[in-house]
């Protein structure tokens, strides 16, 4: 190996006089940062290996540890920045592609946080939660646009195809493979407990979690890993996926190594062997194409579930987005591009597509002109980080939100970004049985029905506050929303008006 | 466009800069959101009987504070007997050229059958006041057939093309056998204005309008109306522009921007288009909760979801209480919490609905019952009949009171 040019990004703080030489250090870092220097008889560290996931820091029993960024630096350049520099080399050295996971950490303006929401003042009560039903209830689906009488004139009340959740948000679409069993595990109790769904990914249904099928969202990607009738018929509802935010049009590789048995039999693919998805599915070349999977998949099911069909937040989003509602698809997914995943190009993560926040606001727009917002409900995802993301997407157009890499954090995941690595010290996105059992599904589950509960109560307190007693009511309400410090065209784009006005 | 060119570019087209004998210094509704508090009282004789507008001041002028002088206007139903199959198009022109380019597009869409100013008299605390002229007109057989529209559409859509199109030209009324009267002013005076007196209707409604920091602009009075719907409305919806955002994508143009304009666009859609009963309609706006409808036997519970579902955008938060005018009835609608007070009163054939009991006392001391109906629990009564009322809502005894 040559000259390694690059600098550990973390220094390994340990105050050896809190430091006990316990080793749950050394015990814990799959990524082997942490040894004991017999000789020393203390602990050392080398931190060209550590991710800063916190794993250690957060289970030293004497809190004997930090991880802090390195002060090291390069000549101070505004264009050419460390991690520019520090990406060339890599690149330099491997002839690689480079990887990365979860959404791009660039600085991006983040929409939701140039959007205020509004509250009641005088004219128009607030309204109190505690007292009166605030309801979030919400249905997915087509609705009917017109009404059918049976002969004594009462109302054909024919809604197959329709998801009913309790709050809405749902957990959006994360493959047995990139995260693990008990990851999954956990999402699929959560769902179940709070009255909404969450979804396979690409990697099919592992054979334990057919009995949380109510609750489960199951997903056909271009690879139809694990797709055949009885999973079809398993779910709720059934997504294809186009598109992913953190990667738009771009596939999905787990690597041999992560397909140990379990896998293997979920996916059906053989143990070992790569999985690549590719980014197009090869008999969908047009809108049309589509529109016959999405029949396809309707006549497998009996037109008994509804048909999602995802896509990335790209540039005309609004224009294919007219396309797949009138394709025959009940619920459009759009996937922003600060969205998460396991594995993603470097590159394209922090590239490709745009924020969710313009995505929504011209999808919904465009459908209302074209009169057929009815026609489908628009989930949105790609970073949802609170309750009042949540408002502001409703009242921006959106029927719901997917949120994974919230969901995550919540299970413990400290956004190392190093999920592709297959060493996730949390448990969660990884398959290594020794990690895996770290997380405790029985308290994953707790801790996003916690995480949920607590942002629907905040949404029925600033439903209140609006004066709306129903999610209903406030889905596509933009008068609910104003811009702060945002310039006329994003203004027009999100269809809202400034602060003061 | 920034807020103040919208203001202009609404002058513009309103052909304020042009327009003889109106002049409006401050901006219109539709470019101001005002929201806005009210006063409404509505009477009907359901045997069809047809008395003056006389009551329905009286009635209203009992909730003078609860109006500001920034709009007053009626809804008579069964004035214009003689003229009962055509419709009546009551129309503000701000300008002769809006009523010329107006009146041309009429004779392009229309037979009139007659046309005339609408009588007025001079009160001094009714000022800037517009051109207001009346059509009774029947659609033209060939246009009629070659738009392959029903009348009430074909009707429907030429208002809608009127009030978007025809700079300074703003239809108010376009219903038959009855009349929308409204202008900037407290109603009692607005009454006197139109002599309202001299019409008779066997259905009155009256709407007393207190914006709080209003323009104050005739065509954004109440009552609101399209076709023979007009509606009268106490509150501030919250659900404004989820209602309005839906309704657009069926032809509809939320111009004015005031909730009584969606909620009347609303039961247009609800109601004629798509063949829902009002009490169905009554089911849309104010939706039961779901607690309540999970309640309801297997078949109502299928049926309220459906509907809850099916028109989950036109569900109304916040504040409101409405008294829809149409042919042959009179309905009340409460918000489900019941935000906005609201009586209801019978004596004899006539059925009294207004904000305050005091409003109903005032014309019928003695009524034979009197209650308060319960959020989201429509009265709905009709020539013939009352409907409901006494199972919903709160009835007080009339000897307690
Ligand atoms: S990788 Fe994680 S566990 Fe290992 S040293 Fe770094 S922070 Fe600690
Ligand atoms: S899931 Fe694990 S590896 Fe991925 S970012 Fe979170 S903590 Fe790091």
């Amino acid at each position: 190996m040559g000259i390694n040019y690059l600098y550990p990004p973390f220094e390994i703080i340990r105050n050896q006089d809190r430091c006990i030489t316990c080793r749950v250090c050394e015990r814990q870092c799959a990524n082997l940062v942490h040894h004991y220097d017999a000789e020393k008889g203390r602990m050392t560290a080398d931190e060209s290996l550590c991710v800063n996931c916190h794993r250690c820091v957060s289970l030293c029993p004497t809190r004997a540890l930090k991880i802090v960024k390195t002060d090291h630096t390069f000549k101070e350049n505004a264009n050419w920045k460390t991690e520019v520099i520090e990406d060339i080399y890599r690149q330099a050295q491997t002839g690689g592609v480079l990887l990365a996971s979860m959404g791009t950490p660039k600085d991006y303006p983040v929409y939701w946080d140039k959007m205020l929401i509004n509250a009641s003042q005088v004219t128009n009560p607030s309204i109190d939660p505690l007292r009166e039903p605030m309801e979030t209830r919400t249905y997915l689906g087509k609705k009917n646009s017109k009404i059918e009488r049976d002969s004594e004139g009462r109302i054909i009340t024919n809604t197959t195809g329709q998801l009913k959740m309790d709050i809405p948000i749902m957990f959006s679409a994360m493959s047995y493979g990139s995260i693990s069993y008990n990851a999954h595990k956990s999402l699929a109790i959560a769902a179940s407990e709070l009255g909404t769904f969450y979804n396979t990914g690409e990697g099919g249904l592992h054979k334990d979690f057919y009995h949380y099928g109510k609750h489960t969202i199951v997903q056909v990607a271009s690879g139809r890993f694990g797709v055949h009738p009885d999973y079809l018929n398993a779910g709720a509802a059934i997504e294809i996926k186009m598109g992913q935010g953190a990667k738009p049009g771009i596939g999905g590789h787990l690597p041999g190594s992560k397909i140990g048995e379990d896998i293997s039999a979920t996916r059906m693919i053989p143990l070992y062997a790569d999985a690549i998805s590719p980014a197009p599915h090869h008999d969908i070349y047009s809108i049309e194409d589509l529109r016959q999977l999405v029949y396809a998949l309707k006549e497998a099911t009996r037109y008994t579930k509804p048909i999602i069909v995802k896509v990335a937040a790209v540039h005309n989003i609004s224009a294919i987005a007219s396309g797949i509602a009138r394709s025959g698809a009940d619920i459009i997914a759009i996937d922003g591009f600060r969205g998460g995943t396991g594995a993603a190009p470097l590159r394209i993560r922090d590239n490709v597509g745009i924020p969710i926040e313009l995505a929504l606001a011209s999808v919904d727009q465009r459908l209302r002109q074209e009169g057929i917002r009815g026609n489908v409900s628009l989930v949105v995802g790609g970073s949802i980080r609170s309750s009042s993301d949540v408002i502001k997407a409703i009242a921006l157009g959106a029927d719901a939100v997917y949120i994974a890499t919230s969901a995550l954090v919540a299970l413990g995941c400290h956004l190392c970004r190093t999920c592709h690595s297959g060493k996730c010290n949390w448990g969660i996105a990884t398959q290594n049985p020794e990690l895996v059992k770290r997380l405790n599904p029985d308290v994953g589950s707790q801790h996003l029905v916690n995480l949920i509960t607590a942002w629907n109560h905040e949404i029925k307190e600033m439903m209140g506050g609006m004066g709306i007693n129903s999610i209903e009511a406030l889905r596509g309400n933009r008068l609910m929303l104003r811009g702060i410090g945002l310039n006329e065209t994003e203004l027009k784009i999100l269809g809202i008006s400034h602060a003061g006005q | 466009m920034d807020k103040l060119s919208m203001v202009d570019a609404f002058f513009h087209a309103r052909g304020v800069h042009t327009m003889d004998g109106y002049h409006q210094q401050m901006p219109l509704e539709g470019e101001v959101r005002i929201p806005s508090g009210c006063a409404i009282s509505g009477i009907i004789d359901r045997s069809g009987k047809r008395f003056s507008a006389r009551d329905a001041i009286t009635s209203i002028s009992v909730m003078h504070d609860r109006s500001n002088g920034l709009g007053g206007g009626f809804a008579g139903y069964g004035i214009y007997p003689e003229y009962k199959d055509y419709t009546a198009l009551h129309i503000f022109y701000y300008s002769s050229e809006a009523k010329r380019a107006c009146e041309d597009f009429l004779e392009e869409h229309f037979d009139l059958i007659n046309l005339s100013k609408i009588p007025t008299k001079k009160h001094p605390a009714i000022t800037d006041v517009p051109l207001i002229w009346r059509y009774f007109v029947t659609a033209l057989p060939t246009k009629l057939s070659f738009s392959q529209l029903d009348e009430d559409e074909y009707t429907a859509r030429c208002v809608i093309r009127i009030n978007r199109e025809i700079e300074g030209a703003y239809v108010f009324s376009s219903g038959k056998d009855m009349g929308v009267f409204k202008a900037v002013g407290y109603p009692e005076d607005v009454g006197e204005f139109y002599m309202l007196d001299e019409y008779e209707g066997y259905s009155w409604t009256v709407h007393g309008r207190y914006p709080t920091n209003t323009p104050g602009w005739w065509g954004g009075s109440h009552p609101f109306s399209l076709l023979s719907y007009s509606v009268v409305h106490n509150g501030e919806i919250s659900s404004y522009d989820a209602n309005r955002r839906y309704i657009e994508m069926y032809g509809y143009a939320c111009t004015l921007q005031t909730d009584t304009e969606v909620i009347t666009y609303m039961i247009d859609y609800l109601h004629r288009r798509m063949g829902l009963t009002l009490e169905e309609v009554s089911h849309v706006l104010a939706a039961p909760f779901w607690s309540t409808i999970e309640r309801k036997d297997e078949k109502e519970r299928a049926e309220y979801t459906y509907l809850r579902n099916t028109f989950a955008s036109m569900l109304i938060t916040g504040p409101f209480s409405i008294i829809l005018g149409f042919k042959n009835g009179l309905m009340a609608l409460n918000d489900r919490l019941k935000l906005r007070s609201l009586v209801a009163a019978e004596k004899g054939s006539r059925v009294y609905l207004a904000s305050e009991e005091a409003a109903i006392r005032v014309i019928e001391p003695n009524p034979d019952r009197l209650w308060y109906p319960s959020g989201g629990k429509a009265v709905i009564v009709t020539l013939d009949s009352v409907q409901e009322g006494e199972e919903h809502g709160y009835q007080l005894p009339v000897s307690a009171l």
